[in-house]
């Protein structure tokens, strides 16, 4: 069954196609069962996250150009969302797509830089995009607000013919937590789309060349400036495109929110869920990035934990939940370096050597 | 003139933290070839260890300094044991992906034990000299001696000791190393013990600096990043040298270009590092000392 083609399409196998319309069936379903405010946030933050891992993934995992400097983006985007949407009033597709350009143009004029640096340096020089994006946000007060931050509470969120905010179908109507969580997973699988579609054609093997020998791929033929700034590009875009829905749903932004930690848990995800493969970057979005929501809420049931110092305990939840990032990371590079979604290769593989053997 | 003596002192002090900083990125960076962040850490947890012998345990200071660098010395050779040498001849994306964990992991215990900012009760004095319109004060005068005193013993230690010997053969050539009977294994071990040990001088003489010992340190410490590109990311001395201009170039900009350019904002100086480190970059790629790795696509 397994041939040479099946790498080139979108949806190889028949399982493939019932599975992937199985997960979109449960997803449009989940808001008439799920109504209850909190679990409704963390799967729109889930949503959020899934959108920022999927961009990073084609930098990282794809093109693997490490970088630090998402948090960079994803602030580019919120604060997108908050003048443009909230101060000037823009409709949501106007403002959503001014800030996947932003972020797109700004990843333009950063990717030349990865042309001449890899690995160690790369990494630094994201980094130190992300303390001048902190230093930028808080001091060009006329568009962020400065240190005070800026409200994204206005944005449009509205398509023409139906509101997220209220939206509605015949006979139900939807809370506007329900609402943001069926436009940010669209777009989320709109990401998904587009990353699919790029890693399996033309571009997406010349990414991989790159990622595996850029010298080999040099040889034949592919080009290391075009692919390299190409990567930087759509990876940045769809950072900022998440990060304008990360400022909508918190409703504020703020300079400080935008730090390495953000960027570190970005990488947490891609590499908790699968580097290089699009369903990894979901994957960790849905374990990884509502897991500090779920601590919270649950950490009455865990006797070392404190909201307020001095309640006993011996950590904060917020240390905790950071913690618990750093260990994740550490434990799935040293034990699982694939991810969760190399699990399930794993389980296949044994199925099919179970089969195979008489 | 006088302003401009009086900024350049302040540089060279600020310059030589962030060279003993760059020096514990370096010395791993040699031996191992990675990057490791989680040395921010390293800084963070050595301030804040001098502060407990020193302050909490009430012991003379320098007992307590020496106390805490060999804890780091300890801790780092134990992470590295534990968690760093399962990953040698990982690619260097899933070694700094590792140390980032680290760092991670480091504040956040740092932050579970001691949860707010401390002070060292400065043990240097708060004397100042004055020198022809020149204002030195003490805390400057030692930060610049213990860095000096820490960087000399780092090149005699190197120079001449059988380890310092060692530990350039394998940075050279680690099978050529391990033919000639040198552990290399050893040498990772003393390389992260040393950046233990300096990482406690930076880290107080970091705390020094910003008046109190907090949580920020180890994002302070992310700031010699600068230094070390510009000095080459593999050569100690140009950790040094990379260390004094950058500390130099930061307090120039609050004298002498803030003043002047209100729109960059406040606190450009903080920022002015990492800018003069992408310009270095784009370059001259290998910094100022760095070897040059061969390359042609």
């Amino acid at each position: 069954m397994a041939t040479d083609d099946t790498a080139l399409r979108l949806l190889p196998t028949r399982f493939s196609r019932v599975s992937i319309g199985l997960v979109v069936a449960v997803g449009v379903l989940v808001p008439f069962v799920v109504s209850g405010d909190f679990w409704m946030t963390v799967l729109v933050s889930a949503g959020i996250f899934a959108m920022g891992a999927v961009g990073l993934n084609v930098l990282t995992g794809f093109t693997g150009q490490v970088s630090l400097g998402h948090a960079f983006f994803l602030g580019c985007g919120a604060y997108t969302a908050a003048y443009l949407g909230a101060a000037r009033g823009w409709p949501l597709p106007l403002w959503l797509l001014a800030a996947g350009v932003i972020g797109g143009v700004i990843g333009g004029i950063v990717g030349p830089f990865a042309l001449r640096l890899k690995g160690n340096y790369l990494v630094v020089v994201t980094l130190g995009l992300v303390f001048i994006g902190i230093h930028i946000f808080e001091n060009w007060d006329r568009v962020t607000g400065g240190t005070n931050g800026t409200s994204t509470s206005q944005a449009e969120l509205s398509l023409g013919f139906t509101d997220f905010r209220s939206f509605s179908i015949p006979g139900k109507d939807f809370s506007e937590l329900q609402g943001l969580y069926y436009l940010v997973w669209i777009l989320a699988g709109l990401f998904v789309l587009v990353s699919a579609n790029i890693v399996r054609s033309r571009p997406g093997r010349a990414l991989q060349a790159v990622r595996d020998r850029d010298v080999a791929a040099e040889v034949v033929g592919i080009s290391l400036p075009r692919y390299k700034i190409g990567a930087f590009v759509i990876s940045s875009s769809m950072a900022a495109m998440a990060g304008a829905m990360l400022g909508v749903q918190q409703q504020f932004v703020g300079p400080t929110s935008w730090n390495i930690f953000l960027s570190i848990q970005y990488v947490a995800i891609i590499i908790v869920g699968g580097v290089g493969m699009v369903s990894g970057a979901v994957l960790g979005a849905l374990f990884l990035g509502p897991l500090p929501e779920i601590v919270e809420k649950y950490s009455d049931k865990l006797p070392f934990l404190y909201e307020v110092k001095g309640e006993g305990g011996i950590v904060s939840i917020a240390a905790f939940n950071e913690m618990l990032f750093g260990a994740l990371l550490i434990v799935f590079l040293l034990f699982e370096p694939r991810g969760l979604a190399a699990l399930w290769l794993r389980a296949k593989a044994r199925f099919r050597t179970a089969r195979s053997t008489p | 003139m006088d302003k401009f003596l009086n900024l350049l002192v302040a540089g060279t002090a600020l310059g030589s933290i962030y060279a003993l900083v760059a020096l514990g990125f370096v010395v791993v960076f040699k031996s191992t070839g990675t990057i490791n962040f989680a040395h921010g850490g390293f800084v963070l947890l050595g301030a804040y260890l001098t502060y407990n012998y020193s302050v909490t345990w009430d012991l003379p200071f320098i007992v307590a300094m020496l106390m805490a660098m060999a804890t780091m010395a300890i801790l780092a050779v134990i992470l590295e044991r534990l968690v760093l040498r399962k990953l040698v001849g990982q690619p260097a994306f899933t070694v700094i992906m590792v140390t980032l964990g680290l760092l991670i992991l480091i504040q956040q215990v740092q932050q579970s034990i001691w949860s707010t900012e401390v002070l060292l009760d400065d043990p240097w004095g708060t004397d100042q000299w004055e020198l022809g319109g020149v204002v030195i004060t003490q805390v400057r005068f030692f930060t610049v001696l213990f860095a000096a005193i820490v960087v000399l013993g780092f090149f005699l230690f190197f120079r001449f000791s059988a380890w310092g010997v060692a530990m350039r053969a394998a940075a050279i050539d680690q099978e050529a190393a391990l033919a000639q009977g040198i552990s290399v294994a050893r040498v990772f071990a003393i390389s992260w013990a040393i950046a233990g040990v300096v990482a406690v001088v930076a880290g107080v003489m970091l705390g020094a600096d910003s008046a109190s010992v907090n949580s920020t340190l180890s994002f302070s410490a992310l700031r010699a990043f600068p230094a070390m590109i510009l000095g080459g990311l593999d050569s100690p001395l140009g950790a040094i040298v990379g260390g004094v201009v950058i500390g130099v170039t930061e307090v120039m900009t609050t004298g002498y270009i803030e003043p002047n350019a209100e729109w960059l904002g406040q606190g450009f100086h903080s920022v002015m590092p990492f800018v003069v480190m992408i310009a270095i970059l784009v370059l001259k790629p290998t910094g100022l000392f760095g070897s040059r790795a061969v390359e042609r696509v």
